[in-house]
């Protein structure tokens, strides 16, 4: 049987988390319970959120950079208005989702490197968290904090979390016709157009749900850590494309695959916790994170090369 | 397809008496459209039936492209009128595909990252609702089956894994299919430029069953044998205009040529004697081990003719690299390159003309790394004169200059290096008549002191300049001219291959 494409390239991620995680156990067998999975894991949730949202944009051939930003700001929110008065901040989040529309609908009409825009709204949203919590502090909602700490029988809380989160976008993005759409925008916009499509629509339909799923990123990031900060999530921006790629996903030609990108986040956050069980000193653990998804990258370039050489024949 | 038996010539005849009580399916009428200087369209008639098939035939620019652009809606014209079965409509993409015209267009335009019924998705918006994909593998399928039996695609595959043959009869088989009604009016752009005959043939034969069931198609190819066979009606079109619009049964190859081409013009200049003696100052072997080797002597002038996008530009980038490392560029070059595209890969638009001219030839006037601006100034001035760069001071910048001297500007960056060897991708598109002039004296002086020019031209008049011509057919050179033989008719003739597909 041939093998699509498309497994292949999920193939290097699900192995790389797997060796990851048989060489976290390795290290610390107590790491193999119920409370272990889920202290390893706990932090991934809103990352694969993130990343989710950042693959999104990736599939119509764009960058966010602000999704680290935009995070934070919806962690601020979600910690002061979602808390204090509910629809006041379901209004908020409604105008955020709406400005990551217009944010789209702008970049398409004028032709504008989404990077350049993204950029600048990173600091509108930076300013706008500062506004709301100038220092650290706010609250969780209680239901926020529920989600986030509860503990389903079997299997924990945010591996549950992480399976539903890629099964519902593998669904709306390699199933459904929108996620055929938006694919196909980073494929060959000509094309779509030329079949009498709204690129435009679909465009603003894009980054609104990529808004969506930042939301809830942000919520979830709440609901675990209790309160929120201006800057608790910038670091997002980068994790998010790295987990993007990690996942299997490109920079542009819409080839994505959303159950590789929630993949790509476990396998993040693990490689920190890896780190940490090597007793790697913290000053060298983003140097061994970034030396980690070198090797998984040069490996896929590696297979990729080799499927071409096989197709060349 | 077999050659026409007399009973299908008197089949054919009954059915062009038959055409003119027919309905019109599109008609295009007086149709102008411009691309800043150049005429495109200029006055262009093109009318299709219900059920017929309609070859359309020319030359690169001849405007063939455009007018199916102006008929898919994708293109507004600036004059004149479409109409889609007779009632004037509005005009845009989604008019033309309601009223069902459906386009196959040369360059692939499927999406590479999906599947082949998710590209049928994306192709037929009535394919919505649950369970679409079964819906869409068995249109596909079928319509694949019909077309092109026995071809073994599994629809479940992306697209990027099928072979390019692959692609392109799924892009004809979605675009011939129809859940609901079928297309009326199949464009068919080179549809088999990477098909083999086989295939082709299938193809012919799908297009005649599906013009005797009503449907139109509007075929162009550069394989005149194709059109011959396969067309009710030929139109060939000649510098944004019908030049002839007649029954195929009063065409042959040679005729088809002949009304491509234009009425001789005569030589204005000499050219000189052959000039192939020595060595060759840069030869390659034949491309894709078929067709002719490529060989320049000192002094020549080579044209690369032929169709657009057969080759020409990746011959020149290969010549290019083969004196030129990819990733470790020689210190002293000998090929120097006039890029076609002046935006994309031509100027630098924040730059000043001064600049923009020296950029190639800073390590000749730099003394240790610094460059000296007099010296970058007596260049500059010295090219100026020469040229004739219309602009008051070299300081201003490039794009205050027009196309044409913009474009002198990047002659000039060739020139004013030390290479022997110049290589030119094209470089005159939309520049002025006087400019072009001015540009030709330059080379034909240069290329008098031993310089040799290798030119790609889209166009007859500047192929008629060079002293050798090779033109190109799917990637290969198909055959060398030299001196006399250099006419437009045995441009074309080379051209277009007039048997099946290769």
């Amino acid at each position: 049987m041939k093998i699509s494409s498309g497994t292949i390239r999920l193939i290097i991620p699900a192995a790389s988390l797997a060796l990851l995680l048989a060489a976290v156990f390795y290290m610390q067998p107590r790491a193999m319970s119920y409370t272990g999975l889920n202290l390893l894991f706990n932090l991934a949730v809103p990352i694969a959120l993130a990343t989710v949202a950042q693959m999104l944009i990736m599939a119509v051939n764009d960058l966010d950079l602000s999704m680290g930003a935009f995070v934070s700001f919806c962690a601020c929110v979600t910690a002061t208005f979602l808390q204090a008065s509910p629809a006041i901040g379901v209004l908020i989040f409604l105008g955020a989702i709406a400005a990551y529309a217009v944010i789209g609908v702008v970049i398409h009409v004028r032709e504008l490197p989404s990077i350049v825009v993204t950029l600048g709204m990173s600091f509108v949203w930076g300013g706008l968290a500062v506004l709301m919590l100038p220092s650290p502090g706010g609250e969780a909602p209680i239901w926020a904090r529920w989600l986030m700490t509860s503990r389903p029988p079997f299997v924990p809380m945010a591996i549950v979390a992480s399976i539903v989160i890629a099964a519902v976008t593998h669904f709306v993005i390699m199933r459904s016709s929108v996620g055929v759409l938006i694919r196909g925008i980073g494929g060959n916009v000509r094309s779509v157009e030329r079949a009498g499509w709204s690129v435009i629509r679909i465009r603003a339909g894009t980054y609104a749900l990529a808004g969506f799923f930042a939301v809830l990123s942000g919520i979830t990031l709440v609901g675990l850590t209790t309160s929120a900060d201006a800057n608790i999530a910038l670091r997002y921006t980068l994790l998010s494309i790295a987990g993007v790629i990690l996942g299997g996903g490109e920079f542009v030609g819409g080839k994505v695959s959303p159950i590789g990108a929630v993949i790509g986040a476990l396998t993040l956050t693990l490689a920190g916790s890896f780190l940490s069980f090597m007793r790697i000193s913290p000053d060298w653990q983003i140097g061994a994170q970034g030396a980690i998804l070198i090797v998984v990258l040069a490996l896929r370039l590696f297979l990729n090369r080799l499927e071409k050489r096989e197709k060349g024949r | 397809m077999p050659p026409h038996c007399p009973a299908q010539i008197i089949d054919d005849v009954f059915r062009m008496n038959e055409i003119t009580a027919r309905r019109e399916m599109v008609a295009a009428r007086g149709v102008k459209v411009t691309f800043g200087a150049v005429k495109a369209l200029d006055g262009a008639d093109l009318v299709i039936h219900c059920g017929e098939c309609v070859g359309l035939v020319g030359h690169n620019g001849a405007g063939k492209s455009t007018i199916v652009n102006v008929i898919n809606g994708s293109l507004n014209p600036h004059a004149g009128e479409v109409s889609y079965g007779g009632a004037t409509a509005q005009h845009g993409i989604s008019t033309a595909r309601a009223k069902g015209v459906r386009c196959v267009f040369q360059e692939l335009s499927l999406c590479p990252n999906l599947t082949v019924n998710e590209n049928a998705r994306v192709m037929h918006a009535e394919l919505a609702g649950w369970n679409w994909r079964t819906r869409a593998v068995a249109l596909v399928k079928q319509q694949l089956g019909e077309i092109f039996p026995g071809h073994g695609i599994d629809c479940d595959s992306t697209i990027d894994d099928l072979s390019i043959a692959e692609r392109q009869m799924v892009e004809i088989a979605i675009s011939f299919a129809g859940l609901n009604e079928k297309p009326k009016l199949v464009i068919l752009d080179e549809p088999t430029s990477s098909l083999d005959a086989g295939l082709a043939a299938q193809l012919m034969a799908y297009i005649r069953k599906f013009v005797g069931e009503g449907g139109s198609v509007l075929l162009i190819s550069h394989i005149l044998g194709e059109i011959l066979s396969t067309s009710d009606r030929i139109v060939v079109m000649k510098d944004g205009r019908v030049v002839a619009d007649r029954s195929a049964s009063e065409f042959s190859t040679r005729s088809l040529v002949e009304a491509m081409g234009n009425v001789v013009r005569e030589q204005e200049w000499q050219r000189a004697v052959d000039k192939r003696d020595g060595a060759p100052v840069l030869a390659m072997p034949p491309r894709r081990g078929h067709g002719l080797a490529f060989q320049a002597h000192r002094g020549e002038m080579i044209g690369l003719a032929g169709l657009a996008g057969h080759g020409q530009t990746e011959t020149l980038l290969d010549l290019y690299l083969s004196r030129n490392s990819n990733w470790w560029p020689a210190r002293r070059k000998d090929i120097a390159f006039v890029a076609g595209d002046r935006s994309l890969n031509g100027i630098f638009p924040l730059w000043s003309i001064l600049n923009n001219l020296s950029i190639a030839s800073l390590g000749d006037i730099s003394s240790r790394s610094i460059v000296d601006h007099d010296r970058e100034g007596v260049l500059g001035n010295g090219w100026k004169k020469r040229i004739e760069i219309r602009t008051p001071d070299m300081e201003n910048r490039i794009l205050s200059l027009s196309g044409g001297n913009q474009q002198k500007v990047l002659f000039a960056r060739a020139l004013a290096t030390t290479a022997r060897i110049v290589l030119m991708d094209d470089p005159m598109r939309g520049v002025d008549v006087g400019t072009k002039q001015e540009v030709y004296d330059i080379l034909r002086s240069e290329a008098a002191t031993g310089r040799t020019f290798i030119w790609y031209s889209t166009e007859m008049d500047e192929i008629r300049l060079c002293d050798r011509v090779y033109v190109f057919r799917e990637g290969a050179i198909v055959a060398e001219l030299a001196g006399d033989e250099i006419t437009e008719k045995n441009v074309l003739e080379a051209s277009f291959s007039a048997g099946e597909a290769a």
